[in-house]
C-alpha cells in the first residue's frame, strides 16, 4: 500500500516532480556534479523525505542555489554542508553525523553481525559435542528418518 | 441498503472469526475433534462474509454512492470506471477491508488446500488466523468503518488523488497486501508449532510454500511500487529509503531469510528455533509497517491522516500478536532441540550465513527507520536518516551476501570443502572480473558501477553454474536434457530467483551510469545527451477524461536518424486541483530514454532528459525473482505436502 | 548469555518498542512528541548577521542584527508574507501582542512591497520595525523553513523560542506569555 497512500498526502505539498531550472545549473559539469552530490546529502525541510535535489519546493530551490553559489566560489563539500547545517541543525543532514546520539545507529551493522555470529555459535556446539554422528554424508539411519518424516511422520516426536 | 449489507457482513465475519479462533484453540487442547472439524467451514464462512463486505464497498464506489462517506471523500463521478473500483482500497478504511479480505482468503486457502495437515495443527493455524482476523475486524468496525453514511449526500465526491489514477499503482496495494498477509500464515504456523512444542521436517515443508508465496508477492508488490515511482514521479529515482518503503522492505528481508532457513528445517531439522523466530518476525515487521503508516508517529508526508485512537488500537493489536508471539516463543522455544548436525562449511552453513547477513541488513533498515523516532522520544534530538546512510551502512553487508550467494548454492549438505565448490564457480568469477575490467575500460574510473556489474555477472553466472552442474551439462551433455526434466522445480526456482537477483544488481549498476540534463528548448531546438539528439518539435494542449494536459513532442535522433518520438505531459486535474508529470519513456532492452516536461516560459519549455542504462533490468530482475518463487511453489513435492492421511489420523488421535 | 535469556530477548525488545510507540502516541496527543516539528538550530544563540531594507511607504524602519543585540527586553521577530494564508490567521495575535506593548519586528518573506503594504493596510500593522527579504536569503540564515515563523529574542539578544506555523490564542496563552514573563 504504503507508497500509494504515500502519495495521497505527498501531493498536498507543492513539491512534486521537480524538473528544475536550467538557469540554476553550473556551467562547469564537474562542479555541477559536486553540487548535486552535496544536494543529495541535504534534506528538504518542507517535503520532509526528499533531498533538496529531488524537490521542487521553494526552499529547496533556494538551498540548491546556495549550494551552487558556494561550490562555484570554491568551498569544499564539508564547508557547504556545514553552512546549511549551522542554520538548520542535524535534521537537515540525510547522513547523520557520528555522535554519542547516533553511535548506536552507525554501529548497527557491526552489532547485528556480531550478535548473530555469537548466537550462531552457541547452539551448534552443543549437538556437535553430544551427537554421536560425525559430520559427513547422510547416514543410512538419517536417510530412513528423513524418508519417514517426509512420508508422514506423525508419530515421531522430533525432540 | 447495500452499504448496510456490507457493514452487517463485516460484523458477521467478526463473529465467525471469533468462533474460528475459539474452536481452533479449544478443540486440540481439549481433544474435541468436532470442534477442530468445525474450523475449516468457519474459515470458509468468514471468507464469504468478508468477500460480500468487500463487494458491497466496491459496488458503492462503482455507482459513486456519495451518501457513503468513504466514497464521497475518495471518488468522483468523472473518474474512469477502473479507478472508481480501485479507489475501493485507495483510502485507509477501504485498504483495511482489502487487508482482511486477503487474510480471510488465506484462511480459506489453509482450510481448503491443507487437507494433508494434521487436523490439530490445521485447527490451531486457523485459530491463529482467526485471532488475527478478530483484531482487524474489530479495528475496522470500531475505528475505521468504511460504510459510514453521510447525510445529506454531497452532489459529487472529492476525487481520488490523481497520482493514484494509474494502473501500476492501482494494483500495487493488493500485491503488497498478499505479501504482508501471507506472512500471517507463516506466523500462524509458527504459533501453532510453539503451542504444540514441535517443529520437524514436515512443518518446514508446510511453511515453505506460504513463505514462498508471501515473498513472491512482496517482491512483485515492492517492484511495482518502485517501477511506478520511476515512471510517475518523474525524476528517474526508483528507491528513496523512505520510511514507508522501508516498512515494505523489512518483511521482505525477513521473509527471504525465512524462505532459506525453512529449507534447512525441511531437509536437515536444524535451525528450528531460528526459523520459528523468523516466521514471527516477518509478520511482526508487516504489522509494524501497518502501524507506522497508519498511526502518524512517522515523520513522513506519506502516511495516512493520523488519528490517535487508530494508532493506539493498531499498537494494541501489534503488541497482542507480536508481543504475544514472542512471549510464547520465550516460553516454549527452548523445547525445540536441533536434530541435524552440520559443519560450518556446508549448504546449511551457507544458509546460516545468508540468514545472518539478511537479518543484519534488516536490522540496519529497521534501525535507520526507527532511530529518528526514538532519538526524538528518548534524547529529544531531531535527526534524519536518509539514503546516504543506508547506502553506506548496507554496502559492507550486501557485498558478502552477494559473494556468498553463488557459493552457497553449490555447496553440498552437511559438510563441504571450499575448493571443489570454488572450482565449479571459476568461470563465474572470471566473468565477473571481465565485467569489472570492461566497465572500467569503457566508462573510466567509475568503480561503484564497475563493482556492481561484476557482482551482477557473478551472481547470474553462479546460478548458471549451479544449474549446469546439477545437469552435468559439460561432463555428460547427452544426458543433460533428461536430467533437466528430472531436476525438481524447486531447484530450478532457486537458481532462477538467484539469477533474477543478479539481473536486478546489473540494473542497479547500470543506473549508476545514468546521465541526465536540463534543457530550456524552443520548438525546433535540440539538446544532446548520451549520444542522442533530443529535438523539441512542438508544444500542445490536450484533453483527458478528467484532466487537461500540456504535451511536448520530442523526437530523439541518433546520428540524424529518428529513434523514437516522446511525448511527456504535465497534467492538471481540476478536481482536487493537482498536477502530475507524466514522463515519456522509451524502453529498449539496454536502456531507457526518459523525458520530463517542466515549466514553460516565453514559448520555451524546460525539459529534463535522462539516459538510464539497464533501468528496466531492475524490475525485470524482480519479476524473475518472483518467477523463481512461483517455480519453486509449483514443485510437486511442495504442493503434495506430507504426511499421508493415515499418519495424520494418528496425530489426531494423539492430540 | 544463556539460551533461555536469548529466547526472552525478542519479547523484551518488542515490549520496549511497544512502550516507546505508546509514549509517542501519548505525546502526539499532549504535544510532547511531534513527528513533524523541527527545532530551530539557533535556539540559545544570537541571531545571524543580516540587514534588511525597510518597506517603502510604510514609514517603518528596516531590520538588522544591530536592532536585536541586547534589546533590553524580549522582542519578537515574525516572518510573514501576504500570500500566506496562515499568516492571516496569525495576524490578530500579533496585533494583540503589539497592543500589549511587546515589540514585534516583522520580515516580509519573498513578498512584493506593494503586496505587503496592502496586507498591512487591510489587517493592521503590528510591527515596530519591518525588513523586506525579497530573495529570502536572510530567512535561510535564520533557518526558516516556511511562513509564518516567529522567534523570541530575550533581553540579552539570545533566541529563546521559535514557533513555526501560525500562533493561535492557545499558543500565546500556553507558550509565549509565560516565556515573555520569564524573560522580561
Amino acid at each position: 500500500m504504503i507508497r500509494v497512500l504515500a502519495l495521497l498526502l505527498a501531493l498536498a505539498g507543492p513539491a512534486f516532480g521537480a524538473v528544475g531550472d536550467p538557469a540554476l545549473q553550473l556551467p562547469d559539469a564537474a562542479q555541477e556534479e559536486r553540487a548535486r552530490g552535496i544536494g543529495r546529502e541535504l534534506r528538504c525541510l518542507v517535503c520532509q523525505n526528499q533531498s533538496i535535489e529531488d524537490s521542487d519546493a521553494d526552499l529547496a530551490r533556494d538551498l540548491r542555489r546556495i549550494v551552487r553559489e558556494q561550490v562555484s566560489a570554491g568551498r569544499s563539500d564539508a564547508e557547504v554542508v556545514g553552512f546549511v547545517h549551522r542554520r538548520y541543525g542535524d535534521f537537515v543532514l540525510l547522513r547523520p553525523r557520528f555522535s554519542a546520539a547516533t553511535a548506536l545507529l552507525w554501529a548497527t551493522p557491526a552489532v547485528a553481525l556480531l550478535a548473530g555470529g555469537l548466537r550462531r555459535r552457541a547452539p551448534r556446539r552443543r549437538p556437535a559435542a553430544s551427537a554421536a554422528s560425525v559430520p559427513g554424508a547422510l547416514t543410512e539411519a538419517e536417510r530412513a528418518r528423513l524418508a519417514r518424516l517426509e512420508g508422514g511422520a506423525g508419530g515421531d516426536r522430533a525432540a | 441498503m447495500i452499504p448496510e449489507l456490507g457493514h452487517f457482513a463485516l460484523a458477521l465475519a467478526l463473529a465467525l472469526s471469533c468462533a474460528q479462533a475459539a474452536f481452533g484453540l479449544v478443540g486440540p487442547w481439549r481433544g474435541m475433534p468436532r470442534l477442530m472439524a468445525a474450523t475449516p467451514p468457519l474459515a470458509a464462512g468468514a471468507l464469504l462474509a468478508t468477500a460480500v463486505a468487500f463487494g458491497c464497498l466496491m459496488w458503492s464506489f462503482g455507482v459513486n454512492d456519495t451518501s457513503v462517506q468513504n466514497v464521497a471523500q475518495n471518488s468522483h463521478s468523472a473518474k474512469p470506471m477502473l479507478y472508481k473500483l480501485t479507489a475501493t482500497w485507495g483510502s485507509h478504511e477501504g485498504s483495511m477491508v482489502l487487508w482482511v479480505l486477503i487474510l480471510a482468503l488465506c484462511g480459506g486457502a489453509v482450510a481448503g488446500f491443507g487437507r494433508d495437515l494434521p487436523s490439530a495443527l490445521k485447527a490451531r493455524v486457523l485459530a491463529v488466523l482467526g485471532l488475527v482476523g478478530v483484531g482487524f475486524f474489530a479495528f475496522i468496525l470500531g475505528t475505521s468503518n468504511p460504510f459510514d453514511r453521510l447525510w445529506p449526500p454531497p452532489p459529487d465526491g472529492q476525487g481520488l488523488n490523481p497520482v493514484l489514477q494509474d494502473p501500476g499503482l492501482a494494483f500495487h496495494p493488493p500485491l503488497l497486501y498478499l505479501g504482508y498477509v501471507g506472512c500471517a500464515v507463516t506466523f500462524a504456523f509458527a504459533v501453532a508449532a510453539l503451542i504444540e512444542g514441535r517443529v520437524d521436517a514436515a512443518w518446514g515443508r508446510w511453511v515453505r510454500p506460504w513463505a514462498l508465496a508471501a515473498w513472491s508477492f512482496l517482491t512483485l508488490g515492492i517492484a511495482l511500487g518502485s517501477w511506478w515511482a520511476y515512471y510517475e514521479l518523474g525524476w528517474g529515482g526508483y528507491w528513496f529509503w523512505d520510511p514507508v518503503e522501508n516498512a515494505s522492505l523489512l518483511p521482505w528481508l525477513a521473509g527471504c531469510a525465512l524462505l532459506h532457513s525453512a529449507v534447512v528445517v525441511e531437509k536437515r531439522e536444524a535451525l528450528k528455533t531460528w526459523t520459528v523466530f523468523l516466521a514471527l518476525l516477518a509478520f511482526g515487521l508487516s504489522l509494524l509497517g501497518t502501524f507506522l503508516v497508519r498511526s502518524g508517529v512517522l515523520n513522513s508526508v506519506h502516511s495516512f491522516a493520523s488519528d490517535p485512537t487508530r494508532g493506539v488500537f493498531i499498537l494494541a493489536l501489534l503488541m497482542l500478536y507480536v508481543g504475544g508471539g514472542f512471549a510464547l516463543f520465550a516460553w516454549r522455544a527452548a523445547a525445540m532441540t536441533p536434530a541435524g548436525v552440520f559443519a560450518p562449511l556446508s549448504r546449511e552453513g551457507g544458509l546460516v550465513l545468508n540468514n545472518l547477513l539478511l537479518c543484519s541488513i534488516a536490522a540496519v533498515v529497521l534501525a535507520g527507520t526507527l532511530y529518528p523516532m526514538f532519538a526524538d522520544l528518548l534524547l529529544g534530538q531531531k535527526i534524519s536518516v536518509g539514503p546516504p546512510f543506508f547506502n553506506t551502512a548496507l554496502l559492507p553487508l550486501a557485498v558478502p551476501l552477494i559473494g556468498a550467494m553463488a557459493v552457497g548454492a553449490v555447496l553440498p549438505w552437511k559438510r563441504a570443502r571450499l575448493f571443489p565448490a570454488l572450482q565449479r564457480l571459476w568461470w563465474a568469477a572470471l566473468g565477473g572480473f571481465a565485467a569489472l575490467l570492461l566497465c572500467l575500460a569503457l566508462e573510466g574510473a567509475r568503480i561503484g558501477p564497475a563493482l556492481g556489474f561484476a557482482a551482477g555477472v557473478w551472481v547470474v553466472l553462479g546460478a548458471l553454474a549451479d544449474v549446469s552442474d546439477r545437469l552435468a551439462l559439460f561432463s555428460r551433455p547427452r544426458a543433460a536434457l533428461a536430467r533437466a526434466l528430472a531436476l525438481p522445480r524447486s531447484a530450478w526456482g532457486g537458481a532462477v530467483a538467484h539469477a533474477g537477483m543478479g539481473v536486478l544488481i546489473l540494473g542497479l549498476a547500470g543506473m549508476g551510469l545514468a546521465t541526465d540534463r536540463l534543457a530550456l528548448l524552443k520548438p525546433g531546438e535540440s539538446a544532446e545527451l548520451a549520444g542522442y539528439t533530443w529535438r523539441l518539435d512542438g508544444l500542445e494542449s490536450a484533453q483527458g477524461p478528467n484532466f487537461t494536459a500540456r504535451r511536448a513532442n520530442v523526437t530523439v535522433l541518433d546520428g540524424g536518424r529518428p529513434v523514437v518520438a516522446l511525448a511527456p505531459e504535465k497534467r492538471s486535474f481540476p478536481v482536487g486541483r493537482a498536477t502530475t508529470t507524466e514522463a515519456a519513456i522509451h524502453t529498449t532492452v539496454l536502456s531507457d530514454l526518459y523525458a520530463v516536461l517542466g515549466d514553460e516560459r516565453d514559448g520555451a519549455a524546460v525539459l529534463r532528459l535522462h539516459h538510464n542504462p539497464l533501468a528496466p533490468w531492475i524490475w525485470i530482475g524482480a519479476a524473475i525473482m518472483a518467477l523463481g518463487g512461483a517455480l519453486s511453489l509449483s514443485d510437486r513435492r511442495v504442493r503434495v505436502a506430507a504426511p499421508a492421511p493415515k499418519a495424520a489420523r494418528g496425530g489426531e488421535a494423539r492430540a | 548469555m544463556s539460551r533461555r535469556a536469548l529466547l526472552v530477548l525478542p519479547a523484551l525488545a518488542a515490549g520496549g518498542a511497544g512502550l516507546g510507540f505508546f509514549a509517542m502516541l501519548r505525546g502526539m496527543g499532549t504535544g510532547g512528541y511531534d513527528p513533524r516539528g523541527v527545532p530551530s538550530a539557533l535556539l540559545g544563540k544570537a541571531p545571524p548577521e543580516f540587514q534588511l531594507p525597510p518597506l517603502e511607504g510604510a514609514g517603518l524602519p528596516g531590520l538588522a542584527l544591530s536592532d536585536l543585540r541586547a534589546p533590553g527586553r524580549p522582542v519578537l521577530v515574525n516572518f510573514f508574507a501576504s500570500w500566506c494564508v496562515p499568516c492571516v490567521i496569525e495576524h490578530p495575535q500579533l496585533m494583540r501582542l503589539s497592543r500589549d506593548g511587546v515589540p514585534v519586528f516583522g520580515v516580509g518573506y519573498k513578498d512584493q512591497p506593494a503586496d505587503s503594504r496592502r496586507f498591512l493596510e487591510r489587517h493592521g500593522n503590528p510591527y515596530a520595525r519591518l525588513g523586506v527579504d525579497l530573495p529570502g536569503r536572510a530567512a535561510i540564515d535564520w533557518g526558516l523553513y516556511g511562513v509564518p515563523e516567529t522567534y523570541l529574542i530575550d533581553r540579552g539578544g539570545i533566541i529563546r523560542w521559535r514557533w513555526a506555523g501560525p500562533m493561535t490564542e492557545d499558543t500565546l496563552r500556553a507558550e509565549l506569555v509565560p516565556l515573555l514573563r520569564r524573560h522580561a
